[in-house]
């Protein structure tokens, strides 16, 4: 028997994701995956597992849960309100979640996607070698009420965990590099652009963000002449109306519209988890300062279990509190704690 | 023309070699062949590799990958033979896929034909005796980029947009044709209906088609693509497959 976590609500954006299904971009399939691996990563550590277990993510607000054996959970990326049988709990932290009790994960009260882990994974079956939903193309769907999804066996361990926030849900600098049509952009438009404040539209989703601001649209020189070209994730796309398009993972493969740069990779969380209104600046950076901040991007990520901390409970709120072993072996909240990644 | 072949990074995903700035025959056969040779020689540094309309792209990690240690091995591969002549790559297919031309399931033949400057009967004599290549495959999973068609067919996109065609049209522009894998708004005309499945992601072969396959549409009439969707549960509406050696 398999444990099952059961979708009592769903929000209207809830899919399974992962780190996506590269290797099938010659076929017209982008990798797709989790828009914010960052949050991908932070779930691993918190429960002490491998990043390529999937999860839910939820655009925007989250839904009601339940399981049919207790489950050790982490929450990561938008921090949205969350509940276990009415009793809050912390963002950014394992917790666990008892047979029976209800989870209710509400609206996003910073950012925009969120995550749910589960101890051992969804155990959804694998399509072309990945369990993300790829709604572009046709893989997988978004998640319903009365959904059951099926997870994979825990490997254990504790829980009360908790990891600090980062600033990438709060706009901001995002960092460019030139890309193979940059230099279609005459060097007046690229200053103007790297200049130019934007804001993050409501026009957006998986597949890409758009960015409004004041004044006249971008241009390249021949811009509806270019042909189609390759697209990776962060591309920054010019379109018709001069407006850029920030595209993400679940993107076509090729397009058309001339790319001004491509955001790095650890920035690209920054755009996605971005609610609507926020500020942002691009700045151009050179392929060696983004190659050394990307180098250091991987070693924090390594280093993720580190930055974890114990929750700190307030004893009147714990119910079963007489359960607890108070007199030894107690965490004391200050203790950095190692644990194998 | 010395800017091509031309090396370049996109992002921190890879690097990209193109071999023209407009569509051409030689170009693409080029970015197809210069493809086939990467993929043969196993780079480890490489993790997947495509083709546009006339480049190829090979995913390399530029974080962890020197870029200057690949571009010495690939200007050497890129000066060891003329790619623009360069023999296709073996194993290809050719698919014979049976096309319904005209009639309400393809509305805009008439209309496709008047601009090529052909009677709707010469038009189909055209299009069903053409043999086009995957220039790329794009836009949706599987859906591949036909050419290139006479040069009567360079006949632009429409003014508005079709506000759906379904799955398995064939439609025409700049003298190229595209299958369709999903039901789309296109500005392209429809000129042919088919029952072929460019994308079957619960199979085997998910993907169809791959570039450089060859493609025929030969004419069929409604009734029978009727008869073989009846009794298709393959996707393959019918198609003949041979290797290409």
């Amino acid at each position: 028997m398999t444990a099952t976590l059961t979708i009592a609500q769903a929000g209207p954006a809830l899919t399974i994701q992962d780190l996506g299904r590269p290797g099938w971009r010659a076929q017209g399939l982008t990798k797709g995956g989790a828009a914010d691996p960052v949050a991908v990563y932070e779930g691993a550590a918190l429960l002490g597992q491998s990043p390529d277990l999937a999860m839910i993510e939820m655009i925007g607000t989250g839904g009601t849960f339940t399981a049919d054996t207790d489950l050790r959970i982490a929450l990561t990326g938008a921090n949205m309100t969350a509940k276990i049988d009415g009793e809050a709990i912390v963002w950014n932290a394992s917790h666990s979640l008892p047979a029976g009790a209800k989870l209710t994960l509400g609206g996003a009260t910073s950012g925009t996607y969120g995550y749910l882990h589960i101890g051992g994974g969804i155990a959804s079956d694998p399509l072309l070698g990945a369990r993300a939903t790829h709604l572009s193309a046709g893989l997988g769907a978004a998640l319903q009420s009365g959904d059951t999804l099926h997870v994979g066996v825990d490997k254990g361990g504790d829980t009360g965990f908790k990891l600090p926030r980062d600033g990438r849900f709060d706009g901001g600098v995002v960092r460019v590099v030139t890309s193979m049509q940059t230099d279609r952009f005459a060097p007046e438009e690229r200053d103007r652009f790297a200049n130019t404040p934007f804001t993050r539209d409501p026009r957006a989703n998986r597949m890409g963000v758009r960015m409004d601001h004041d004044g006249a649209g971008f241009s390249a020189e021949g811009g509806l002449t270019i042909l189609s070209e390759v697209i990776v994730p962060g591309d920054i796309q010019i379109t018709g109306d001069g407006a850029p398009f920030v595209l993400m993972g679940e993107s076509q493969t090729t397009g058309g519209y001339p790319r001004i740069g491509t955001v790095i990779p650890r920035d690209l969380p920054r755009v996605a988890q971005a609610p609507a209104g926020t500020k942002i600046t691009f700045e151009f950076i050179t392929l060696d300062q983004a190659i050394a901040l990307e180098t250091q991007h991987r070693r924090d990520i390594k280093a993720l279990a580190g930055q974890m901390t114990a929750l700190i409970r307030d004893p009147s709120t714990i119910r079963d509190l007489l359960s607890y072993q108070l007199i030894s072996g107690a965490v004391s909240g200050h203790e950095t704690f190692e644990k194998d990644s | 023309m010395t800017d091509f072949p031309k090396i370049q990074t996109v992002g921190l995903s890879g690097i990209l070699v193109s071999f023209a700035d407009t569509m051409s025959e030689p170009a693409n056969r080029a970015a197809l062949s210069f493809r086939a040779a990467i993929d043969g020689s196993d780079w480890v540094e490489v993790s997947e590799t495509s083709t546009s309309l006339v480049s190829t792209f090979l995913q390399v990690d530029l974080v962890a990958v020197p870029v200057d240690a690949i571009l010495t091995r690939l200007n050497d591969l890129l000066d060891s033979r003329d790619w623009y002549t360069a023999d296709l790559p073996d194993n290809r297919t050719l698919w014979h896929i049976p096309t319904v031309y005209g009639t309400d399931l393809a509305p805009q033949l008439e209309e496709a034909a008047n601009l090529a400057g052909l009677d709707p009967d010469a038009a189909i004599k055209e299009l069903s005796s053409a043999r086009v290549r995957v220039l790329t495959i794009g836009f949706a999973p599987g859906q591949p980029y036909l050419g290139e068609l006479p040069k009567n067919w360079d006949i632009s996109r429409q003014q508005g947009l079709t506000k759906s065609v379904p799955a398995g049209a064939l439609i025409v522009a700049i003298r190229q044709l595209v299958l369709f894998t999903n039901a789309s708004p296109t500005g392209w005309r429809h000129v042919g209906q088919t029952g072929f499945k460019t994308f079957r992601p619960s199979s085997e072969t998910p993907f169809a088609l791959s570039p450089g396959d060859e493609l025929c549409f030969p004419a069929v009439p409604r009734a029978e693509l009727e008869k073989i969707m009846a009794h298709d549960s393959t996707g393959m509406g019918g198609a003949e497959t041979e290797v290409l050696a």
